[in-house]
């Protein structure tokens, strides 16, 4: 191994403060803005450091207004940089929605394909940090709904590092949802690591029984659910999704052609959800194959309580997923 | 601060006032014809004409080069003609022909022209200010000497939207001339019935934008507040925000039974309609004959009848690329 490729230790926040510092020295038309990047070192601490290093042309602490930034975000896409918007969180988000899906999302339609939106604009979400109910949901597969954009959901150090690079690069508007529980999560990478692929689900463990598909915040959970079913005698696939649009149809209808039973891990609220899609996509592509009605573990539908043990009720967890497969299994009691 | 426009004004050349007048007709003649072809099911979904504003588009385009760009709203035929995209591609857009600007995925609300840097066509009220500080933000950062004139409604002041983009604008002194063109009317809804200070200009001073007042029905002191305000963003004074004075004639949209205003009150505006009271300043100087005059009309009637025979003359884009364009086919540069 040489030295390059050593394995280095890192979290989720130090690996995207990485890519976003790699993209600033690679391109001078990357530039990051948002509320608090730069002098505050971002609301989570993701920017701190880059705004000595690349001075405030750069790093653009904007004011709060999410419709004009994220806007002007889109506009200096359409006038050729390569912005990086950075959204505090995905409620704050709906302050700009307006501009995400009236200008991001249908520019490049409306005008026949004259102007491409070359946008990533990243945002936290997802919940289990006792924030409450304006700082806590899980809207990504909400904006999964919307054509014109892709939406990233990184859940491993990897992701966190490398799909910034592949986002920036692609010529239309990638939104990126890093869950706020993952920002301290910490492990090993390649010292080498860097872009990776947007298009595929990944396979994160192997199994026979029971596919377990999720993605962002939920993958944790998952592998640890698999690890009890595993002690239990029950074989579990996880599927990260890693894109939820455009979803991986074929890397999920893979797995459920192999193992005949589903449950699906979302902390997005059940009805309407990606969960739902899912589902779904499984009953339109591999109904026959099925050995059990698919199964889902999502948030209770209220919106997200402060209370430390009402917010772990609302929250997708280990044990739910775990009696949801022994469900499906057939293992009851 | 008043402009007094006609003060400062040098004596108009014949040349230059023959090209207003053919302008400000060229936009009559072709909105006549969109209502003609409206009632003639030939032009679909919502249908804003621009008659009797004429004088505010051809005076602020006069102003402008080449390399600045321009964003309008849903009621921008004639920006785009007058800034140069061919009457017949935005027929042709208007009829859902494939020959259009857009390829008939735009339509009337809709039209965009990458060589013109035409931006649209925006159909959110205020939406497409954020979009022209983000082209002025890239405009900055790239040191490039140019402007991008937004052109929006009275009714945009009272959407967030506005304030954010004016505070934006300048707080990062962008490149940005913000042409509100106050018709009195956001819809039906007057503005001393939406605002409770009807003052433009003290709002947009409010953000330390210069700001003056502008009979919009007078194309001279359009163009020449047009050319002032675009030499001080171009020199780097950050942006300026112009209140054209002004009046549809027609009714708001085609579905529009006028209940909000008196025929008295329009009958009053008509009497100071920018085109015949431009006809008769040219006439008074003898820098226009009652023959020039018609050969104007009938070389515009002529553009025009080729316009609507291009676009009938057009195709209908084949059903099988009815998904093309929601993203980019192909990394571009």
């Amino acid at each position: 191994m040489s030295a390059k490729s050593a394995k280095m230790r890192t979290t989720y926040r130090e690996a995207i403060r990485a890519a976003i510092r790699e993209a600033l020295l690679r391109d001078e038309r990357v530039f990051l803005m948002g509320e608090d990047v730069g002098r505050y070192g971002g609301c989570f601490a993701v920017s701190k450091g880059l705004l000595a290093e690349f001075g405030s042309e750069r790093i653009r602490d904007t004011p709060l207004s999410e419709s004009a930034f994220v806007g002007a975000g889109i506009g200096a896409a359409l006038g050729g940089m390569r912005p990086i918007v950075e959204i505090m969180t995905v409620n704050f988000s709906l302050l700009a929605l307006d501009q995400i899906l009236n200008n991001a999302a249908t520019i490049l339609h409306m005008s026949g394909g004259l102007f491409n939106i070359p946008l990533v604009i990243r945002m936290t979400t997802g919940g289990g940090r006792q924030l409450g109910a304006q700082h806590s949901h899980s809207l990504e597969g909400w904006y999964a709904h919307i054509p014109g954009i892709k939406v990233l959901t990184p859940a491993t150090l990897e992701d966190a590092r490398g799909m910034l690079w592949t986002a920036l690069e692609d010529p239309d508007p990638v939104l990126i949802f890093e869950h706020g529980s993952l920002y301290n999560m910490e492990g090993e990478i390649g010292g080498d690591a860097g872009a990776v692929e947007i298009s595929q689900a990944a396979l994160r463990r192997p199994g026979s029984g029971v596919s377990l598909i999720t993605y962002g915040g939920t993958l944790g959970k998952t592998l640890q659910a698999a690890e009890v079913l595993e002690a239990d005698g029950i074989s579990a696939e996880v599927i990260d999704l890693r894109t939820l649009r455009p979803l991986d149809t074929r890397t999920i209808i893979d797995s459920v052609t192999k193992t005949h039973r589903a449950v699906i891990i979302d902390e997005g609220w059940r009805s309407g959800s990606i969960s739902a899609e899912i589902t779904a996509r499984i009953v339109e592509n591999a109904f026959y194959e099925l050995d059990a009605p698919v199964a889902r573990v999502c948030s209770a539908e209220v919106p997200m309580p402060y209370a430390k043990h009402l917010e772990e009720a609302a929250l997708p967890q280990v044990t739910a997923i775990v009696a949801a497969a022994r469900q499906v299994m057939g293992r009851h009691g | 601060m008043n402009l007094r426009a006609k003060d400062s004004t040098p004596v108009l050349q014949r040349d230059h006032g023959l090209h207003l007048l053919r302008e400000m007709l060229r936009v009559r003649r072709f909105e006549e014809k969109c209502a003609e072809l409206y009632a003639a099911a030939k032009i679909r979904g919502f249908l804003h004409l621009y008659i009797g504003e004429e004088a505010v588009a051809v005076g602020v385009m006069q102003a402008l080069e080449p390399r600045d760009a321009v964003v309008a709203t849903y009621r921008e035929h004639g920006h785009a003609l007058v800034r140069g995209v061919s009457a017949a591609s935005v027929m042709a857009e208007m009829c859902g022909k494939v020959e259009g600007c857009c390829r008939g995925r735009g339509g009337s609300m809709h039209i965009f022209d990458a060589a013109a840097r035409f931006y649209g066509g925006n159909a959110i009220v205020g939406g497409g200010l954020p979009l022209a500080v983000g082209l002025a933000l890239a405009d900055k950062m790239t040191r490039r000497k140019q402007v991008t004139a937004c052109f929006f409604g009275e009714g945009a002041v009272a959407e967030g939207e506005f304030h954010e983009s004016m505070n934006l604008a300048a707080l990062w002194g962008l490149p940005v001339l913000f042409c509100c063109e106050n018709n009195l009317y956001a819809m039906g809804t007057a503005l001393e019935r939406s605002e409770s200070e009807t003052d433009l200009c003290l709002k947009a001073a409010s953000f330390e934008v210069p700001s003056w007042p502008v009979d919009g029905m007078d194309v001279l002191a359009v163009e020449e507040a047009a050319r002032q305000a675009v030499a001080a963003v171009r020199s780097g004074g950050g942006p300026y925000f112009l209140e054209f004075r002004t009046y549809r004639f027609r009714a708001h949209s085609m579905f529009d039974p006028e209940l909000y205003r008196t025929k008295q009150e329009v009958e009053e505006w008509k009497k100071r309609d920018p085109i015949p009271n431009f006809e008769a300043l040219l006439r008074g100087q003898e820098l226009l004959s009652e023959k020039e005059m018609e050969i104007m009309e009938t070389e515009i009637a002529s553009e025009i009848t080729q316009a609507v025979e291009f676009a009938e003359a057009g195709s209908w884009e084949p059903i099988e690329e009815l998904t093309r364009f929601v993203y980019s086919e192909g990394p571009r540069p």
